[in-house]
């Protein structure tokens, strides 16, 4: 009954992106189910998979999870990626939901109207560079250690990595001053099963583009 | 170092009211410093304070914990209202993502114009009885227990309690199709703890008013 767990979610990054960064970082092979059509995301609701109609979906060790905190949560816990006890939890649950935020804004950008773009843009920067990439830089300085939490790797660590790409991605120059990110950076992306899924091929998905929008307003029409 | 927590926020519900409501069930006595204006809120963060400089925060175990639902995981698991394993924190984390974005609806509607609230209020009244009350119905009557998980009380049904009185809030007969759910109001409301927040004099808040709106609106600059 238990298999390799299984995504079902638009085959673009989205909600479920961080999802299969975890995984991926856990070492955990996964399938995936694409939804590309309105009708295929009805079937799903009709069939009773979905508890609050939604997707993400992640049907791991006989559950059918959705709510991609919950999932992560989940997938955190059972793979040692949650700290060594209630207070290492709670510091990652702190910079874990800071990043969630950051992360929030770049989710949406896609969708705002064309006159909005620009100012959009500039407060991801801002957001980036005022308010969560010097706690994280401080957060490295202050102990000096390899990882965000417990000196081990964490659902932090993983979060933060995709969270400096994915800014990075829109604007390149982001990390200029942040010198122990820049280091993180380096170091999380010679961890080899991150190493993996940096590469081509991997389950990654690429940034949204015209044809993700599309499709996310197709599938999700009401 | 273990005195009562101490909870900074504006003194109104907002996002810190779940908080409210999970110490009081835990029978956890807590302190509060209001946050009455712009130059207070000033002040937490040029202290340095507020991690990402944002409320809700709340002082506990010699920690300043900010991010609702870190707080909230922390006070669950520190109070055994988290669920006996893994599988049984999915569940919980499942259910109460659900009331937290019926509630998230709930909290903004007093911050919206005139047509806009009709309109959401609307959408909220739909999607408490059509996507997340069902849920939750449901969940109750198939196991026939008094609790959502594992027989016994939990962090989701506090949740699901203060999601239910807020829904009636915005429509007295809210609950008038689920059965169980009426029950379940009835039991949760009269848990000793829980009947001693439901009473006037607690630190529980009143629903926003518009005098209020203006009051958020100025300190957070929105």
């Amino acid at each position: 009954m238990s298999g390799k767990p299984r995504l079902t979610y638009l085959n673009g990054r989205g909600r479920m992106e961080p999802i299969r960064w975890l995984l991926a970082a856990a070492g955990v092979e996964f399938e995936e189910v694409y939804l590309e059509t309105k009708e295929q995301y009805d079937k799903l609701i009709k069939d009773g998979f979905l508890l609050f109609e939604q997707v993400p979906l992640v049907e791991i060790d006989g559950m059918k999870m959705v709510q991609t905190r919950a999932i992560l949560s989940y997938i955190a816990g059972k793979y040692n990626l949650y700290g060594k006890d209630l207070k290492e939890r709670a510091l990652i649950d702190m910079y874990v939901e800071g990043i969630a935020d950051l992360m929030q804004m770049i989710l949406m950008f896609p969708f705002s109207p064309p006159d909005a773009k620009e100012k959009n843009l500039d407060s991801i920067k801002e957001r980036a560079t005022n308010r969560y990439f010097p706690v994280f830089e401080k957060v490295l300085k202050q102990h000096g250690q390899d990882f965000l939490v417990g000196n081990k790797f964490s659902w932090a660590d993983v979060q933060l990595m995709e969270a400096i790409l994915a800014v990075e991605e829109k604007i390149p120059a982001v990390l200029s001053g942040f010198p122990k990110l820049q280091v993180f950076k380096t170091k999380m992306s010679n961890m080899p099963t991150i190493k993996k899924f940096l590469q081509p091929g991997s389950p990654r998905k690429p940034p949204p583009d015209a044809h993700y929008v599309e499709t996310v307003l197709k599938v999700f029409k009401k | 170092m273990a005195g009562k927590p101490k909870l900074h926020y504006t003194k109104g519900r907002g996002k810190m009211e779940s908080i409210r409501w999970l110490l009081a069930a835990a029978g956890v006595e807590f302190e509060e410093e209001f946050i009455e204006t712009k130059e207070d809120l000033e002040k937490l963060r040029s202290d340095g304070v507020l991690l990402f400089q944002q409320v809700p925060m709340v002082e506990i175990d010699g920690m300043r914990m900010v991010q609702t639902r870190a707080i909230l995981s922390y006070i669950a698991a520190k109070y055994n209202l988290y669920g006996k394993d893994l599988k049984e924190r999915a569940w919980i984390d499942m259910y109460v993502e659900g009331t937290t974005d019926l509630m998230g609806m709930i909290m903004y509607l007093p911050f919206q114009p005139a047509d806009v609230k009709e309109k959401n209020l609307a959408l909220i009244t739909e999607r408490a009885t059509t996507r997340y009350f069902p849920v939750y119905e449901k969940a109750l009557k198939d196991h026939g227990q008094d609790y959502l998980v594992g027989n016994k009380l939990s962090w989701a049904d506090v949740h699901l309690l203060e999601a239910i009185l807020m829904a009636e809030e915005c429509k007295p007969d809210v609950l008038s199709a689920f059965p169980v759910l009426q029950a379940f109001k009835g039991r949760i409301s009269n848990i000793p703890t829980i009947k001693k927040f439901l009473q006037p004099g607690s630190q529980r808040k009143p629903p926003t008013d518009e005098k209020f709106v203006a009051v958020v609106r100025k300190i957070f600059n929105i």
